[in-house]
């Protein structure tokens, strides 16, 4: 498998949109959104914009399936960190321990 | 076979003495436990990601403590957050994006073999970061100096939530576990950033000298998926730490 050279105006339509997605952050912060609504925004953004970033600058998207893997791993054993953790503190309210 | 087994041993202590270069398509860079460059590149690569997963799992109990505190106190986090410096914040996250950007212009630029180029985003990548721990200076400054350094970590400078204009609901006393885990992430943070301005400065002292180019370049590209990483976090942290209680306060 041969490297693959990301053309330089990917790199700044990448960095466009990482400072588009900046702004939004900012200005969605600023508003007054409905119940949880303000941080599923800003999270949101934050995971596209982190996408952006691990695809491209990373290289993710054109490196092999093992780092796809590799990383697909992180997320998986982040996932069991919060899932297990949450589920035990964000219950303990339902019942009069 | 026995005999070309000797010999094949013989030809590994030879190259190990001597390395890949009197070999005919071998590059100096080449280690001689690989194959080709391109093995050798892919396994450099690989090994990177398998410790960005370790830096994953190790942000992640933060931004679990930091999950669980703010859904218990959020009215508090959101009081303690609105006292941080939105502009500084907002400034930073502009800087470490644009130097994530310079340093895929310098992995592109040794790809491509613009030395030049590859100098160049480098130094402004190096700029960059030392900018942005700069204004993180200024914003630790700023905190000092309105008591908001947890605990008894500064002597004589206890933690005073006073300054600290409470939201309804925020109780005074849980104001200062944001602060304390905001020193955590972003102080673990600051202290990525020094190993990889440690790194860049590295890689660029080698690229000035001519080490890498479009056959060898591997050093550049994993310290460019460190950098990333750092980005990565940061722009978690910045709406986390700085945006979270802005629409509360009238």
């Amino acid at each position: 498998m041969s490297e693959h050279i990301v053309p330089v105006r990917v790199y700044l339509a990448i960095f466009a949109a990482l400072m588009l997605g900046t702004a939004i952050t900012i200005w969605a912060g600023l508003q007054d959104f409905p119940g949880p609504l303000n941080v599923i925004i800003a999270l949101t953004i934050a995971v596209i914009k982190a996408t952006l970033v691990v695809l491209y600058f990373m290289h993710v998207r054109y490196s092999s399936r093992l780092i796809w893997v590799i990383f697909a791993s992180a997320l998986f054993w982040m996932g069991i960190l919060f899932a297990l953790t949450l589920s035990d503190y964000w219950t303990r309210s339902w019942f009069s321990l | 076979m026995p005999v070309r087994r000797k010999e094949s041993r013989n030809k590994l202590a030879e190259s190990y003495t001597i390395g890949h270069e009197n070999e005919e398509h071998g590059h100096p860079a080449l280690q001689h436990h690989f194959e080709n460059m391109e093995q050798q590149r892919e396994a450099s690569t690989l090994g990177m990601w398998v410790f960005l997963v370790t830096e994953i799992m190790f942000f992640g109990g933060m931004f679990l403590a930091y999950t669980l505190y703010r859904s218990k106190y959020p009215e508090a986090f959101a009081s303690a957050s609105n006292h941080l410096d939105l502009k500084l914040g907002a400034i930073n996250t502009v800087v470490l994006i644009l130097s994530s950007f310079t340093m895929a212009m310098a992995v592109y630029s040794t790809q491509i073999g613009k030395r030049r180029n590859q100098i160049i985003s480098l130094v402004l990548t190096l700029l960059l970061g030392i900018t942005f721990l700069g204004i993180k200076a200024v914003e630790y400054h700023q905190k000092y100096v309105d008591h908001l350094i947890p605990g008894r970590l500064i002597p004589l400078r206890p933690f005073d939530a006073s300054g600290v204009h409470l939201l309804p609901g925020a109780a005074k006393q849980n104001v200062e576990m944001f602060y304390w885990i905001y020193f955590a992430m972003t102080g673990m943070h600051a202290v990525h950033m020094i190993i990889g301005i440690g790194l860049i400065s590295v890689i660029l002292f080698l690229s000035w000298r001519g080490r890498y180019g479009p056959e060898y370049h591997n050093p550049v590209e994993v310290s460019g998926l460190y950098w990333h990483f750092v980005d990565i976090v940061w722009i978690f942290l910045f709406p986390l730490l700085y945006l979270l209680g802005r629409h509360l306060e009238h």
